[in-house]
């Protein structure tokens, strides 16, 4: 989702030389940038857009999710799943926050969710029909979402870097509740079986698309890899996914929806890796222009959201307004 | 969105007695028990901590990075105000 952040960002930048060297020449020394710190216009724009769209796909991403509380079928299940979906919206809090300090506000943001000028990670554009959808999302989303952020924890911007952290921390229990889920139905019976494969065919491809566009079209990865935004490429980060994914899946008697999978010796500088298939990136763009299964009824519904929620924000802010008036 | 921005408020945590209050992140809202509300769920759902403050984001005064060389520099050539700058005999033991 993060790589997807940076899909159309601008990083043209207009300073002088002598100023956007200075600026590198802290980067390279691994210094942290700080709110108020002088910045490049383009490295403010492009955190902008990335920590925003970050923000937007932690609050979209609890739709999918919490389409299953109300039915998940035992207690365990049901206080894991309200935990988590929590946690996201605390995540989408958390970077709100880091994001706010580039000089953005909090309402400018939700404003370009809703009216379709921000995007959002292409992934919570999937419907989640069956339960085993709740484990893929889980092992799977949280689990490449865990490796995009955890080099992020190390992003050269000091407010991003520890949301980040506080991120990461609370996601390990994310990905591992939905490797235990999963596990647990190839445990029960052919139908039960059946539901996970079903689930991991539907979400594997989607979950690689996560990591965005192949780095030969990624024409904004390259500046951000120079401010130290990012530490990774999506290839790179994409190649990790599937190396520690691909024998997971084996331990629990699932399979990849891949033919063209299969191990390679010469990977990863002779370490070895996984060789996967052609990546469908003309459904990754239709989903991140608009046109995924789920986009219409997600922005719906944040939408609905908002507007319902409008009368407690107006009531809440006339009480507080009277309550100072009284004590002045 | 013509309605007023809902007021920032800056959070600090303190993990146990015994340690300082440390700045954790912010928060939206429209009055102090709302926002101690709101820093409870989205700071503390694991133990972060026993003790929260809030502080209007308005209102903290921070020194500005532009005079960062002239305020914080002029520490770095005193190194007469640290203990090693001091010779003294090895055999007079830990001082």
């Amino acid at each position: 989702m993060y790589s997807q952040g940076l899909i159309g960002a601008d990083t043209a930048t207009k300073e002088t030389a002598e100023f956007l060297a200075e600026f590198q020449a802290r980067i390279d020394a691994e210094e942290k940038i700080e709110p108020n710190d002088p910045m490049p216009q383009a490295y403010r724009n492009t955190l902008i857009r990335m920590i925003g769209q970050h923000a937007h796909s932690e609050i979209v991403g609890m739709l999918p999710e919490g389409n299953w509380i109300t039915r998940a079928p035992s207690l365990r299940r049901k206080v894991a799943l309200l935990a988590k979906v929590q946690d996201e919206g605390g995540h989408g809090l958390y970077l709100y926050s880091a994001a706010e300090t580039l000089g953005v506000s909090r309402e400018q943001m939700t404003e370009e969710l809703l009216s379709g000028k921000a995007k959002y990670s292409s992934i919570f554009n999937y419907p989640t029909p069956t339960w085993a959808d709740i484990g893929a999302i889980g092992w799977l989303v949280d689990g490449a979402a865990i490796m995009n952020q955890v080099p992020l924890c190390r992003c050269s911007y000091g407010p991003y870097a520890r949301a980040m952290i506080r991120v990461c921390k609370e996601e390990s229990f994310h990905q591992r509740q939905g490797y235990e889920l999963m596990k647990s139905l190839t445990e029960g019976n052919e139908d039960q079986k059946a539901m996970a494969q079903d689930a991991l065919n539907r979400w594997w491809w989607p979950s690689l698309m996560m990591f965005g566009p192949p780095d030969s079209d990624s024409q904004h990865s390259d500046q951000s890899m120079k401010w130290k935004i990012k530490r990774f490429s999506n290839d790179e980060l994409r190649q990790k996914f599937v190396d520690a994914t691909v024998p997971q899946a084996e331990l629990i008697g699932l399979t990849m929806p891949d033919p063209d999978l299969k191990w390679n010796n010469s990977l990863n500088n002779g370490a070895g890796g996984y060789d996967f298939g052609e990546i469908d990136w003309d459904e990754f763009w239709r989903v991140v222009k608009g046109h995924g299964m789920m986009n219409k009824d997600r922005i719906r519904a944040r939408k609905k959201a908002w507007e319902d929620g409008a009368w407690v924000r107006e009531a809440s802010l006339a009480y507080a307004a009277k309550q100072k008036a009284n004590a002045a | 969105m013509t309605e007023n921005l809902m007021p920032l408020w800056e959070v600090f945590i303190r993990p146990r007695n015994g340690l300082n209050h440390k700045h954790v992140g912010s928060v939206h809202a429209a009055d102090a028990a709302m926002a101690m509300q709101a820093a409870r769920d989205v700071y503390t759902r694991r133990e972060e901590g026993n003790s929260i403050w809030i502080i209007p984001a308005a209102s903290i005064v921070a020194s500005d990075p532009a005079n960062a060389e002239e305020n914080f520099d002029p520490a770095s050539d005193k190194i007469y105000r640290h203990p090693s700058f001091y010779d003294i005999p090895d055999d007079v033991g830990h001082m």
